[in-house]
């Protein structure tokens, strides 16, 4: 078995990214699903042949899955729960009636 | 002399399709075994846009031939002498990194031809040309990413890598070849000169493989023939596959 260069250790799994798209100038980027790959630029590479095959994107982002900050599920009622439209129904502008020569808002 | 300068056309015709379609076809070879499911489907994109690339010109060259043949005969129903490929893509897949190997030796050089072609008075060379340019710089950048990779990655990946660009080697000096066919279409502003794109393909080639590093493969011996239907003892398998099905079933569809 060879061994590998002492600096240039293999990662045992590549890891994984995030992979966001915008489909259209002046829409936000989405995210799409996650992939596998060797290093970020490969990830680029990667995210444009498994997501964008039918030319859903006119930008790609691609993150390391380690670097997002997500909610946990228990700490639902802390985070998420206050601000329910139950909780704070006047929060959501349901209650006004919007002159016909408004149009679509 | 109109009739030898068609012959020389339709010719010119398959050399290109040939090349496309069955570097389109080896890589079709790595789909559901790819090393990983990214992988998969990206040499499974790049084997569709060379099939792509193949298709409208196998379309001109039947309707220049005019004898009736279609798209689908001339890629199914003819003989591995009467195939016009370069040598370079009939090589098998080997490895991963032999398929990055012929990959990138054979894009770089499409990528500069299909540059030369995008002038062609042949309007439909021109058109496919303009498309292929643009796939074939994508292609370019993949393979090289890899080669970069491997070559400067573990000592098992870097001899792999060495290897596969040893390997196919002695099959890239018949891209640069000018023969009387390449001549005639030169003069008829429809074909490109491909021993001057020399210079500019070893000078890419060798960027990417001082990257990676390493060894640029020294000068030896050159295979040629592809083009004249002279070909390595790998193209009837491949075509026995590819063509199994048409043979079997004439006029099958779907």
């Amino acid at each position: 078995m060879t061994e590998p260069k002492p600096d240039k250790k293999p990662e045992p799994m590549w890891p994984l990214y995030e992979v966001f798209l915008r489909p259209r100038n002046g829409l936000a980027h989405k995210h799409v699903g996650s992939l596998h790959a060797a290093d970020d630029e490969m990830a680029l590479q990667n995210a444009r042949d498994v997501y964008t095959r039918r030319g859903e994107a006119t930008s790609i982002w691609v993150v390391p899955s380690k670097a997002i900050v997500a909610s946990a599920p228990d700490q639902r009622e802390a985070l998420i729960e206050p601000s329910s439209p139950e909780n704070k129904p006047y929060r959501h502008p349901t209650f006004y009636d919007i002159p016909d020569e408004v149009g679509h808002m | 002399m109109p009739g030898s300068d068609q012959h020389a056309h339709l010719d010119y015709l398959l050399r290109l399709a040939d090349t496309s379609l069955i570097l389109g076809h080896r890589l079709s070879e790595w789909s559901g075994r790819a090393p990983t499911l990214e992988e998969d489907i990206a040499l499974s994109n790049i084997a569709l846009d060379l099939i792509g690339q193949a298709r409208p010109l196998y379309a001109r060259a039947a309707s220049l031939e005019g004898k009736g043949r279609s798209e689908d005969d001339l890629a199914f129903l003819r003989d591995p002498e009467e195939y016009l490929n370069l040598q370079i893509v009939e090589r098998p897949n080997k490895d991963f990194a032999a398929t990055m190997a012929r990959q990138l030796a054979y894009s770089t050089f499409a990528e500069l031809a299909w540059q030369q072609l995008k002038g062609s008075q042949d309007p439909d060379i021109a058109g496919v040309a303009a498309k292929a340019e643009k796939e074939c710089a994508y292609h370019v950048r993949h393979s090289a990413e890899w080669v970069i990779r491997l070559g400067d990655g573990t000592e098992e990946s870097h001899a792999r890598m060495q290897a596969g660009l040893d390997d196919v080697w002695m099959y890239t000096g018949e891209m640069f070849e000018v023969d009387d066919v390449d001549t005639a279409m030169i003069a008829a502003g429809i074909g490109f000169d491909a021993a001057a794109l020399k210079p500019q393909w070893a000078r890419a080639m060798a960027e990417v493989i001082g990257e990676a590093t390493l060894r640029l493969p020294g000068e030896r011996w050159m295979s040629t023939g592809g083009r004249r239907g002279i070909h390595t003892e790998h193209l009837g398998h491949l075509l026995a596959q590819m063509q199994a099905l048409p043979r079997a079933h004439p006029g099958a569809s779907w």
